[in-house]
């Protein structure tokens, strides 16, 4: 079954003069992780970012169709809070607030955590964040340092971070803008070890550039070049027969 | 050999500029000293400031600065902030490129100009809307909010726009309303600049001296002002207007030397905090 369901999306920045994005046609399964690969520029951050409606905040204009469960998110009069309260987002460079860790991933409910008692919301704070560390795996690490700054620890631990913040909100889409582009190898290797567990109760959708990345951690993968989407398939399909020349050149490292 | 010469000249001029820096503070001292002889007690604390009656107490006339200061500050930060937020977080670009040119050029007007302003309007207007002189403390306080606010509102945006877009994106895509973001995020994280914007606003308010001597009234006799309506005497005012029939070295113009350490020190006081709190919020908030 489909989560996501675009048709004939264009981006365009500038006020119309650059198109990011040509009529892209796409339909995301959900629990399964759907990778975007494609050279810088190609437009696959751009459409990572249409999903959650942050390509408002730099006046983009958006053509075409976004459906998440059915609903067009761009012209049904979507409530753009609740649309980013079901999909979440972690970006390339971790970026928690300069607050604690108990703070960072209380952040997001407490935003949405309207009429609920005080009492009350300290008691479902404190299981939320202690629920959404462990999710995240970085339970064990933090919890007897929930109190300190979350500048303090290490890159790859910061976007585990990140991670559980967003986990927080209880989204059923995670976006991950290329998380691990700022990392080194071992924090890589965790955070994707993270990404199998949980697709198994989010739909992710993750930009990467690095196409052993998505070789590794992805059950979809979806080919842009231009602003347009080449290829679109099952993942081993596409590493191994693509079935168009530009694909089987990008991903055999004949340019990018 | 040319090298070194014009190294040298560059020494001697850079050495120059904090020679007269320290000349002119040393003169000053030495000119305030003796008003001190009459007792530091006398001078600092003593109620009445009244020259014909050798009489140097100066105690109404800092509070007096202080009043006016504070509350221009206090108008120009209540209208400069929500600006400040205004111009970096909401407003469209062509209106930030009208207004914030505009509000920057304030900077550079003439003061004398703004207290011409001040003496035939606004003076005539507090005067017929509230009664009493019109020459008062809130003249004062608008006339100098006028002054600090270019420095509230271009400082302050400024650093709300430094805070790090990671922050805001962060923020936003957790389902967060922009005023969320701003008042949970972005404020805490500008607040080291727009701190600095304030005390840096201050130390030109106690200092500004043209546009405040045309309409605060200047009182002979300075006291504490008890409503915003009253006539009151500042720092600079009183220097100024009395330096020219003080009698060549006497008590009087030894007292007036010693207003203008007073003075110097405030600012020279708010200016180190200004420089001290921008450095401590370079690291961020919660660093560090």
């Amino acid at each position: 079954m489909s989560k996501i369901e675009v048709t004939g999306l264009s981006v365009f920045y500038g006020r119309g003069t650059v198109q990011a994005l040509k009529e892209v046609s796409i339909k995301i399964e959900a629990k399964k992780v759907t990778a975007l690969i494609g050279p810088s520029g190609c437009g696959k951050s751009t459409f990572l970012r249409s999903l959650n409606r942050m390509n408002d905040l730099v006046g983009a204009k958006t053509e075409g169709e976004v459906l998440v469960d059915g609903e067009d998110i761009y012209n049904g009069g979507t409530d753009v809070i609740q649309l980013r309260k079901r999909v979440g987002m972690v970006f390339q460079q971790p970026n928690p607030f300069p607050m604690s860790i108990y703070e960072n991933v209380a952040y997001g409910p407490r935003v949405h955590a309207r009429g609920w008692g005080n009492g009350k919301l300290k008691r479902r704070l404190d299981r939320v964040v202690e629920e959404s560390l462990r999710r995240a795996a970085l339970w064990p690490e933090v919890k007897d340092r929930l109190g300190e700054s979350a500048l303090k620890f290490s890159g790859g631990q910061q976007q585990r971070l990140c991670i559980a913040r967003a986990l927080a909100v209880n989204p059923e889409i995670i976006l991950f803008d290329e998380p691990c582009s700022a990392l080194d190898p071992v924090s890589t290797a965790r955070v994707e070890e993270l990404l199998r567990e949980l697709k198994r109760d989010y739909t992710i959708v993750i930009v990467t550039h690095n196409m052993q990345q998505a070789a590794r951690v992805s059950d979809f993968t979806a080919f842009f070049l231009l602003g347009e989407l080449i290829e679109f398939g099952e993942t081993t399909r596409i590493f191994e027969k693509p079935s168009d020349k530009r694909t089987e050149e990008y991903i055999t490292g004949r340019f990018g | 050999m040319g090298e070194k010469i014009v190294e040298w000249a560059l020494f001697v001029s850079a050495l120059s500029s904090i020679f007269i820096v320290f000349f002119i503070l040393a003169f000053l001292l030495k000119e305030g000293f003796p008003a001190l002889t009459l007792g530091w007690r006398e001078f600092f604390f003593g109620m009445t400031w009244h020259p014909s009656h050798d009489q140097f107490g100066i105690f109404p006339i800092v509070v007096s600065t202080f009043v006016v200061g504070i509350g221009a500050l206090v108008l120009a930060a209540a209208v400069g902030i929500p600006a400040a937020i205004y111009l970096a977080e909401f407003s469209p670009d062509w209106l930030r490129n009208l207004v914030k040119p505009s509000v920057e050029m304030l900077v550079g007007f003439p003061s004398v100009v703004l207290g011409l302003f001040g003496l035939t309007v606004l003076v005539v207007f507090v005067r017929d809307a509230f009664g009493g002189w019109g020459e008062c403390v809130l003249a004062g306080w608008v006339i100098l909010a006028i002054m600090t606010l270019p420095h509230v509102v271009s400082i302050s945006e400024d650093s709300i726009r430094a805070v790090p877009n990671g922050y805001k994106e962060a923020s936003l895509a957790l389902g967060a309303t922009q005023l969320q973001t701003v008042r949970k995020v972005i404020l805490p994280n500008a607040r080291s600049g727009i701190l600095a914007s304030l005390v840096l606003g201050m130390g030109n308010a106690v200092g500004e001296t043209m546009a405040v001597l045309m309409v605060v009234g200047n009182p002979n006799i300075p006291w504490i002002p008890h409503s915003a309506l009253e006539p009151v005497r500042v720092l600079t005012s009183t220097i100024v207007i009395e330096i020219s029939y003080a009698v060549w070295g006497s008590m009087h113009q030894h007292a007036l030397f010693a207003l203008g350490v007073v003075l110097f020190a405030v600012v020279a006081v708010l200016n180190a905090v200004t420089t001290a709190v921008i450095r401590r919020g370079k690291g961020g908030w919660g660093r560090d």
